[in-house]
């Protein structure tokens, strides 16, 4: 699928960019996206449309398979505004870490891990250690909120 | 082939890729760092192994060219501290951004306050950046791949790469197998 990407677009893939396009663009911030305008996962337009595949794909998907669901993920112990909120909180966190590190899972982690570029094994060796610590350091309602 | 169609045809394949290994779940997602389910680990690794001996072969083949392929533009302290902020968020939040679309896409509501979320601390980030700018603007090392700053052929590093994701999968299923007679 990554591999695809390369051959027929020349690029590798990118979530968070169309995010930080979108955001950018609707409040006239150029600064929101940062200036990652030569990143491998592709131009502002480029994402946008990638992503809106994405949401496309992921329903389809989804409704094929019976696993469409409108719902609040959330554990027997978690009421569902907190596990809103927690959810809400861990994305301003992304929002923040996927810029300042130029990329995400899918910009960062997959397209500069397949291409060995340095700052995706950085940016997914970080990733993994700031998630394992919460994991097991994290508060404890934190940890079960999907338990 | 119009490139934007080529964008919405490669988002739909992702979309269901992702919906199909499972990934819209946040509960999948999740456990793969209370090590109970590496789903995530192991669809990760083998898109980066597949994606990575393909780009070797077909350069080879003369397919590809490497060369014109973007690789993005290594700074190390902020990718660092990024990497850090954005797996306690993923934690937190229980999808990244791509899967936060997917679930959201199959109608998780939690889902969707991520990806809230994520637009928000853009714009908080876009906000701050006159603070942030220092870190967002440090140690710029530019294009750099592992074979480079290791100072090895690119094959050795791929084989490497390779023989670490093998032997990752089998601790993978170890450690699951554990996680089940728990």
């Amino acid at each position: 699928m990554l591999l695809l990407a390369f051959v027929l677009a020349g690029r590798g893939l990118g979530v968070s960019g169309a995010v930080a396009y979108a955001v950018a663009y609707a409040v006239g911030m150029r600064g929101a996206a940062g200036d990652d305008g030569g990143s491998a996962a592709g131009t502002g337009t480029w994402l946008l449309v990638e992503v809106a595949g994405l949401l496309v794909g992921g329903a389809l998907s989804a409704a094929a398979a019976g696993r469409w669901r409108g719902a609040v993920e959330r554990g027997a112990a978690t009421g569902a505004r907190a596990r809103l909120l927690t959810a809400l909180g861990g994305g301003v966190l992304m929002g923040v870490g996927a810029r300042l590190a130029r990329g995400c899972t899918s910009g960062q982690a997959l397209t500069g891990g397949a291409q060995l570029s340095a700052g995706g094994w950085t940016f997914m060796l970080a990733l993994f250690a700031g998630a394992y610590l919460v994991a097991f350091l994290g508060p404890r309602r934190l940890r079960r909120q999907l338990a | 082939m119009s490139p934007l169609l080529v964008a919405f045809g490669i988002g739909v394949a992702f979309g269901a890729v992702l919906e199909r290994a499972g990934l819209g779940d946040a509960r999948k997602l999740t456990a793969q760092f209370r090590l109970t389910d590496l789903t995530v680990f192991k669809v990760m690794f083998t898109a980066i192994v597949t994606a990575m001996l393909g780009l070797v072969w077909l350069e080879r083949l003369g397919v590809v060219d490497t060369a014109r392929l973007a690789i993005s533009p290594t700074w190390l302290l902020p990718q660092a501290v990024g990497g850090l902020v954005f797996g306690v968020g993923f934690v937190a939040g229980g999808y990244c951004p791509g899967t936060s679309c997917v679930a959201a896409a199959a109608g998780r509501l939690d889902a969707l306050a991520t990806l809230g979320g994520i637009a928000l601390g853009t714009l908080l980030f876009g906000a701050a950046l006159p603070l942030l700018e220092p870190l967002y603007r440090a140690t710029p090392l530019g294009t750099v791949t592992l074979p480079e700053v290791f100072g090895f052929a690119r094959g050795t590093v791929v084989l490497a790469v390779v023989v670490a994701a093998l032997a990752a999968f089998a601790a993978a299923g170890r450690i699951e197998r554990r996680a089940e007679r728990r």
